[in-house]
């Protein structure tokens, strides 16, 4: 059935959509998306966010970004707060396997021009120093007195251990340490599967770009980030790694489990979840939050790499952080006086200007809201929406957001011809698998150009910049 | 990704399966079946043991950095013991295309089909 014609689905304004509460749906769901993007999206992103919008103590709307598709339980590009007073639940499947996946964004200090000049060898460095890739391995080994560290400290260990600088943390969320970590809580089998795994890039859509400022759109806000077009900059995207995989696999078959012994099943089995205020649902939320630190450590050993292999090919560059987002957590926030566990899967955390929890060079402009893009298209900067942030909890889209399946595009596209294409237009990619390049094809994701317009018109975000790419290092 | 193993027998399925998810990872005919590793597991119901099934797979694929290629599953009232084969991976030879997160439980089910006569199929997180 198309979308548009879903019963109960209202036009509340020109890119805002709601489907009216029906069925044991206690709040309506709320899309933000132009028509174009509606159309274009898989009716079961709607039957998976009435799911998530029948959870006990969800707070006023499920709410759905543009770049949605479906995911497990909550589709990826889902939002959800929950209040604990009102019997709220935390899922798994809410926050998504790979925990705290999110990108950071850094400038280089040179022009984009001089960047390219030396690409060929830039690439190569990088390819060098990153380890990505199914099966690559970080030189560092953490042992079990380490590993408790890392978990407890997030970026912040990182810095201490001397991955990166000081100056970092304050440009990463929770100042780079997620407070509340339990790392008594996540699995003998889950710090096995990291320990070879500190500092890799992964693989799928992980990726270490190079890319160009193409232009501004808000030059006050670029100001603020201390973005200039033309200027070169590194993002990365990575998450958990095996970590965070197995803290999602563990959880999410633990509240299955504890949802059939303690009846009545959820509607979908894959909604699996736990009240906030219960023995399992306390277990996840420092597991999970153990799993953000392993995040933020990753990303920050993966810039101290990044920054080596420049000072290699560019001893004149400086990568400075801009801001680190993540777009895969279950955040306990403030929101309109009340505290509720507010869930992003595929979105994120946009603060409007002023919010406290900013940066202060960044307060007056709003947080860097940073949207990844495929290898042949664009990235973009965005800011987070005036007047207190977005209706959706201060939640923005995450980026692009898959068209077709990987088999799909697999069998349309060949790695070798793809990287060919790219090379043909000045962009550099290198990556252990051309199967894999296949799968990540530029035609295989949705316009992110369109996502972002739409963010933008529904008063989700405000674009800042464009950016595009230069080198692909993929995982 | 969807994976769905077809199969006469219930065994069988779970066995297919498995072949689907490496399939998802890389070409399953360039893994050599030369080491074997032993796995145990149990579960409430069919689905769950499925899902158990895969992850089990998944954490042996990550810890010991292995792929498999060929499978043997025995079931018995609700618990799954099984021997995967297969060998160390080799990026070069095998281009691994994607990691396989875990096994959700999403379209999970395990079923007497038309196609198979028996159905055993979920979506993996890659």
């Amino acid at each position: 059935m198309p979308i548009i014609e879903i019963p109960g689905l209202t036009r509340r304004s020109e890119f805002i959509w709601e489907l009216q509460p029906r069925g044991a749906m206690r709040v309506p769901v709320v899309v933000y998306a132009t028509e174009a993007l509606m159309k274009g999206m898989d009716a079961k992103v709607f039957e998976q966010a009435g799911n998530v919008a029948s959870l006990p103590g969800i707070v006023d709307a499920c709410h759905v970004m543009p770049d949605a598709h479906w995911g497990y339980g909550f589709p990826i590009g889902g939002v959800a707060a929950f209040d604990e007073r009102e019997g709220g639940v935390v899922s798994a499947g809410g926050v998504g396997f790979d925990i705290s996946c999110g990108v950071r964004a850094l400038r280089t200090g040179l022009p984009a021009a001089r960047v390219a000049s030396v690409a060929e060898e830039l690439a190569s460095e990088l390819a060098r120093v990153i380890p990505a890739g199914v099966g690559s391995e970080g030189r560092l080994r953490l042992d079990d007195a380490e590993m408790e560290a890392m978990l407890l400290g997030g970026a912040s260990w990182a810095v201490e251990r001397g991955y990166g600088r000081a100056g970092d943390l304050e440009f990463i969320e929770e100042r780079g340490r997620m407070a509340g970590a339990r790392p008594d809580e996540v699995s003998v089998q889950a710090k096995r599967r990291q320990r070879p795994e500190m500092g890799t890039l992964g693989s799928g859509n992980h990726y270490l770009e190079v890319q160009r400022v193409a232009y501004l759109v808000d030059e006050v806000a670029a100001a603020a980030f201390g973005v200039s077009k033309d200027e070169a900059l590194v993002s990365i995207h990575c998450g958990s790694r095996g970590l965070g995989h197995q803290i999602g696999t563990d959880f999410l078959m633990r509240m299955a489990a504890e949802s059939a012994r303690r009846g009545p099943r959820p509607p979908d089995r894959e909604l699996a979840c736990a009240p906030i205020a219960s023995e399992l649902g306390r277990s996840y939320l420092g597991a999970m939050r153990a799993g953000i630190n392993c995040a933020l450590a990753n990303r920050q050993i993966l810039t101290h790499l990044a920054r080596m292999a420049f000072a290699a090919v560019l001893p004149e560059a400086d990568l400075t952080l801009i801001y680190d987002v993540s777009h895969n957590t279950c955040k306990v926030e403030t929101h309109g006086g009340r505290a509720l566990h507010v869930h992003r899967k595929g979105a994120t955390r946009a603060f409007g200007p002023g919010h406290p929890d900013l940066p202060a060079p960044y307060r007056s402009v709003g947080q860097p809201v940073l949207v990844g893009g495929t290898m042949g298209t664009a990235s973009y900067i965005l800011a987070g929406a005036k007047g207190g942030g977005s209706p959706a909890w201060s939640s923005a889209c995450h980026g692009a957001g898959r068209a077709m399946s990987r088999h799909e595009a697999a069998r349309r596209w060949s790695g070798r011809r793809v990287a060919a294409d790219l090379a043909a237009r000045g962009i550099l990619v290198r990556s252990a698998s051309l199967r894999g390049v296949a799968e990540e094809a530029p035609g295989a994701y949705k316009d992110v150009t369109a996502v972002v317009e739409a963010a933008e018109r529904s008063g989700l975000a405000r674009t800042v910049a464009r950016l595009e790419p230069l080198v692909c290092v993929k995982g | 990704m969807g994976v769905r193993g077809l199969g006469d027998t219930k065994e069988a399925a779970f066995e297919q399966a498995a072949l689907a998810m490496t399939a998802a990872i890389c070409d399953p005919g360039s893994v050599a079946a030369r080491e074997a590793v032993d796995i145990e597991c149990r579960a409430a119901d069919d689905e769950l043991l499925l899902a158990a099934w895969l992850n089990a797979l998944v954490y042996e694929m990550a810890a010991r950095r292995m792929l498999f290629s060929r499978f043997e599953v025995r079931l018995k009232s609700g618990a799954l013991s099984a021997r995967a084969w297969g060998e160390p991976l080799d990026a070069a030879r095998h281009q691994p295309a994607v990691e396989v997160k875990g096994a959700t439980l999403a379209e999970l089910s395990v079923r007497r089909s038309p196609e198979g006569p028996w159905l055993a199929q979920c979506v993996v997180d890659v």
